[in-house]
Formats: C-alpha cells, sequence, structure tokens
C-alpha cells in the first residue's frame, strides 16, 4: 500500500498491527455488513498515521474491497492518507491531528452509559502522542466519569519523529502516569496475539474504572531494516526496500503457516 | 424614546435547553466549568444525566461532544466565545466541520461587552474562526426571542453549527410571532428604509434600530437587516440591498476582518456592486478592560459612530 501510495507512515503501522488484528478478529462485535449498527464495539485510531493497518483490517473483514487498498493516498480515490469517518465504510473517527481520539473514544463511551448500552469502545494512541495535553484532559475525564466500558491502548514503540520519546519529551513511567490518572493499566507483549487478547477480556471485566493496555512494540515490526528506525516513521520503502521488506513478510507468513 | 424591554439572551439559551430537553430525549450539553454563565446549569439540573461537565479542558469537551454526536446524540457544547472557537480550533476543524458531526457550538460572553474583563476575554475572531471552517453554519442572533428561535433550529436541523451571543442583557427586538418563521441562512428585515442599508448581527442590531431611528429624524431612510446566519450568507439579501439602497454599512461586535463585513464585502466585490460600503466593528487590534458602552464608544461601534459613517457615506 504505502509502496504504491509513495508515501505514508510504515513504523508506525507496522508496530500497531497484532492489536488491531485482535481487535477485529478476535474481539470486537461487529458486523462490516451494518457498519453503523448502534450496538456495535468501536474503535477509534487516535494515532491516524497508522491508517494503513486499520485499512487493511478493514477490506480484510469485508468493510470494502480489498482493491481500494492500492489506491491509498491516491486523487478520486477513497482511502485519505489519514483516516476519515464520513465516507469510509467502518472508521469511527477522524483522526491525524494527535490528541483528539481518546476524548472523541470518552464521547461514545458516555453515550453508551448513557443509553446502557453494553457496546465497548477501543482507542489506540501513540505514545509520543501522549505529549498532547488533550491526551491528559481525557484521560481524567474518563476516569472521573468511570468509564469501564473504555479501553484503551498505547503503542509504545519507544519513536516518534524527532527521536526516542525518553529524549524528545520523556514519558516514563507511562504505566504509573495512567495509574495515577485513575486507570487500569495492563502490560503486554504487543505483538503477542494472545497476550492482546486475554488483555481485552482482563479489562472487559473491569468495574468502574477505564483500562490502559500497553503495548509494548517494535517500530516497523517484520521488516528488518525498518524495525527501531525513525527514518520510516514517515517515509515509505523504494522499490529495493519494498522487494526486501516483501520477501521478508512471505518467509514470516510462510514460517507461520508452517506452525499451524 | 420609549424605555426598551431587557432581557439576557443567555437566560433564552437556558431555558430553550430545557424545553427542548423535553422534547429531543437526544439532547445532551457539556460545559467546561462555566454553566452558570452559560446558563446550561438549568438544564443541568432538569436532565443531569444529560448534562457532562468536562470541567475547564476544553478540546476534550468539543472532541467528545463529536463522539456522543457519533452516537446519535445532539451535544450542544457551551463556553465562553474566546474559549469556544480559537483555544479548540482543530478539534472544531476535524472532529466536527470535517466529519459533520452534528454538534452544536454555543459560545456565550462573544465580544467586547463582555466588558471588565479585558482583551483576553473579549472574542473579536470568533466568526471568522468559524466562518472559514467548511460545513459550518455561524449564527449570531440579536436578542432574547430570536435566540429562542435560533436555538431550536439549531437543535432540529442537521450539521456543524456555531452561535454566539453576549453576555449583557439586552433589548428585546422581536415577539416570538416576528421570529416563529426564520431561517437559518435567511436575513430579516428589521426596519425597511430606501436610502442605506445597515447590515447588522449580534448585539450590534439594537445600535443600528438606535441608529435607524435618529437618522429618521434628520431625514435619512435607513434599512436594518438582521443577518443572524453569518454563513451560510443570505447573498440575495445583500445584493437586493445593493440595488434598492444606495449604501451599505455592516456594523458587528467582531473584528472588521472576516465576519459579517469581510463576508458581505466578499459579496459586493464579486457582483461589481460599486456601491458606497463601510464595515463597522473592531479594527484590526485588542480592546481593553471598561463598561460596554464607554468601550463601544471608544472603539467605534456607538449609535452615533454609525449615524456619523452612515451620513458621510450618502455625500
Amino acid at each position: 500500500m504505502l509502496y504504491l501510495a509513495k508515501s505514508g507512515h510504515p513504523g508506525g503501522s507496522l508496530s500497531a498491527v497484532e492489536a488491531i488484528v485482535a481487535l477485529y478478529f478476535h474481539h470486537m462485535r461487529h458486523n462490516p455488513k451494518d457498519p453503523k449498527d448502534p450496538n456495535r464495539d468501536r474503535f477509534v485510531l487516535s494515532k491516524g498515521h497508522a491508517a494503513p493497518t486499520l485499512y487493511a483490517a478493514l477490506a480484510e473483514c469485508g468493510y470494502f474491497d480489498v482493491e481500494e487498498l492500492k489506491h491509498l493516498r491516491q486523487i478520486n480515490c477513497m482511502l485519505q492518507g489519514h483516516p476519515v469517518c464520513t465516507h469510509i465504510p467502518g472508521v469511527e473517527a477522524s483522526t491525524g491531528s494527535l490528541g483528539h481520539g481518546l476524548s472523541f473514544a470518552v464521547g461514545i463511551a458516555l453515550a453508551g452509559k448513557l443509553d446502557k448500552k453494553d457496546y465497548r469502545v477501543y482507542v489506540m494512541v501513540g505514545d509520543g502522542e501522549t505529549n498532547e495535553g488533550q491526551i491528559w484532559e481525557a484521560a481524567t475525564s474518563a476516569s472521573h466519569y468511570k468509564l469501564d466500558n473504555l479501553t484503551a491502548f498505547i503503542d509504545r514503540n519507544y519513536l516518534q519523529i524527532d527521536g526516542n520519546t525518553e529524549d524528545v519529551l520523556r514519558l516514563e513511567s507511562v504505566r504509573d502516569r495512567w495509574s495515577s490518572f485513575g486507570w487500569h493499566v495492563i502490560e503486554v507483549d504487543g505483538h503477542d496475539i494472545e497476550e492482546i487478547i486475554d488483555a481485552l477480556l482482563s479489562a472487559s471485566e473491569q468495574k468502574n474504572q477505564p483500562t490502559m493496555i500497553i503495548l509494548n512494540t517494535v517500530k516497523g515490526k517484520g521488516v528488518s531494516f525498518m524495525e527501531n528506525n525513525i527514518d520510516f516513521h514517515g517515509v515509505p520503502p523504494n522499490e529495493m526496500e519494498y522487494k526486501l521488506a516483501m520477501k521478508e513478510l512471505e518467509t514470516a507468513e510462510k514460517a507461520l503457516e508452517a506452525t499451524l | 424614546m420609549t424605555k426598551k424591554v431587557m432581557a439576557n439572551p443567555r437566560d433564552a439559551y437556558g431555558e430553550t435547553l430545557v424545553e427542548l430537553g423535553g422534547k429531543y430525549p437526544n439532547i445532551v450539553v457539556l460545559d467546561a466549568d462555566l454553566s452558570k454563565s452559560t446558563k446550561t446549569i438549568l438544564f443541568a439540573k432538569k436532565y443531569p444525566e444529560r448534562f457532562f461537565e468536562m470541567g475547564i479542558a476544553e478540546a476534550n469537551m468539543i472532541s467528545a461532544a463529536a463522539g456522543l454526536a457519533s452516537c446519535g446524540k445532539i451535544p450542544f457544547a457551551s463556553t465562553f466565545a474566546v474559549f469556544a472557537t480559537g483555544r479548540v480550533y482543530d478539534q472544531i476543524r476535524i472532529d466536527v466541520a470535517y466529519s459533520e458531526a452534528n454538534v452544536k457550538i454555543f459560545a456565550t460572553h462573544g465580544g467586547i461587552s463582555v466588558g471588565k474583563d479585558g482583551a483576553s476575554h473579549q472574542m473579536i475572531e470568533d466568526l471568522t474562526l468559524m466562518r472559514v471552517l467548511p460545513n459550518m453554519t455561524v449564527l449570531a442572533p440579536s436578542d432574547a426571542t430570536q435566540t429562542r428561535r435560533l436555538v431550536e433550529l439549531m437543535a432540529t436541523t442537521k450539521g456543524p453549527m456555531y452561535a454566539r451571543i453576549g453576555r449583557a442583557n439586552s433589548p428585546v427586538l422581536y415577539t416570538k410571532d416576528d421570529v416563529k418563521d426564520i431561517e437559518i441562512g435567511k436575513g430579516m428585515i428589521t426596519k425597511d428604509g430606501s436610502d442605506v442599508s445597515i447590515i447588522s448581527c449580534g448585539t450590534m442590531v439594537d445600535q443600528a434600530v438606535d441608529a435607524q431611528e435618529q437618522l429618521a429624524g434628520e431625514g435619512v431612510s435607513a434599512r436594518v437587516v438582521d443577518m443572524h446566519t453569518i454563513k451560510p450568507l443570505d447573498e440575495k439579501l445583500v445584493l437586493k440591498c445593493a440595488k434598492q439602497t444606495s449604501a451599505i454599512v455592516t456594523v458587528e461586535e467582531h473584528s472588521v476582518i472576516g465576519g459579517l463585513g469581510g463576508a458581505v464585502s466578499e459579496v459586493l466585490a464579486e457582483h461589481c456592486s460599486c456601491i458606497p460600503f463601510k464595515r463597522i466593528g473592531v479594527q484590526d487590534m485588542f480592546c481593553e478592560s471598561g463598561e460596554p458602552d464607554e468601550l463601544f464608544d471608544k472603539y467605534g461601534l456607538s449609535t452615533a459612530h454609525i449615524m456619523k459613517t452612515v451620513k458621510k457615506l450618502l455625500k
């Protein structure tokens, strides 16, 4: 997708894959044939630059034709560089300007409580994204309103555009910060789908407080030369890199199939 | 001059929310620690489960309002105009306007008549900021009666909307009957006249009516247009004024850049209406603390200033 688009954000898209797969293929109650079902679980991708991962999941689920993925970021095509809720089936919130999505999810969770519906709300924020003050406004309101129907992920890949998160604007201790804001915090290997599913189940049972699942991840996961390489935050692979990346991913796919 | 009957548009807003709350169970209200001033407290008392106190965290309020709207709610989010727009421009831009969310941002304390709090609290750029956003409807009701009707229309008309009223009590200009047929996007001719059109909005409509009355005594026939909708602008009415009267002035409690005056001048310029024209409003500057009347006088928004401008234009 990114190679064809000749732009986009590979690093943060790859670190978010397993959590999004766990949500859409194992955990969330959703129906691609009825994307506006009022009882659906919702997912808000607050780190909107990981749009390619969200789009791929939505297409695989059947929200729209997988062919669309080839036209990411192209004129007269549906898939915008960052998610937009008005005309992409399955996209809940327009994101891309960092810091908004958690608040948007708070709004959905408040509506769910008000309507006494049992749907759940999921949201993914980037670790660098939590530099934004609005995240902490939302964090405060989520615990104030005891939004136990809200589960957030933080994609803890330690990298943002200007470097390591701890050098740019220190985030540690991420766990202590969220618990002091009144959140139930779980920490998992963000590339282990089973661990993520277990954490999601445990979050669903939590009462009177929202849950933050810290996903310990590797930016650019799955492609050797992209892993932990900040140069691939917002730059797509060139032809040679694309071929190499696909080869690595295909080898990994075959290895995975062999274990099944 | 007969003594004017006064009413506070903020009370009108709060009371209308309560009425609408009974009619429409989907209406929810959010505020950012100013519910006593914006009068959303009236709704909070009647429908506590549908009122969300968001604290002094306006960005979160706007984005959460959009989340509520995505679940079929009709959120009214309120705070002072200065915090309801500039402070949360990006949240309004993405979560409300770009997302075509059915969010109603209702701001009080717009303009310089906030008075003594000074320039930090005198919002004179909000109409411009909101007008430039695609999909956004921008309203500036002029009195308590019109406020009631426009709040009803906001609730029943889909789409992102911004409305601003002032802080102070203001003269009642209309009866319920006068406003029963008003439409968003259609200006009202409050007083008709043939020499000059005074196109105004919000708190300044009253000053325009005063100017109209005093000008009549001096033999000048002025038409007062209440342009309660800044966007979409009633272009037809503007062009009708250009055709039927010999000059146009706009009056707003706002910067002369980009608000009502800006919108009207765009229409006039693009339709080659070479009509004598002047924008009255705050010039490109911040104002200061003072009584509303003192501020209107010093910054060129008084009735006397409107009259002077009109007479100069008609020479």
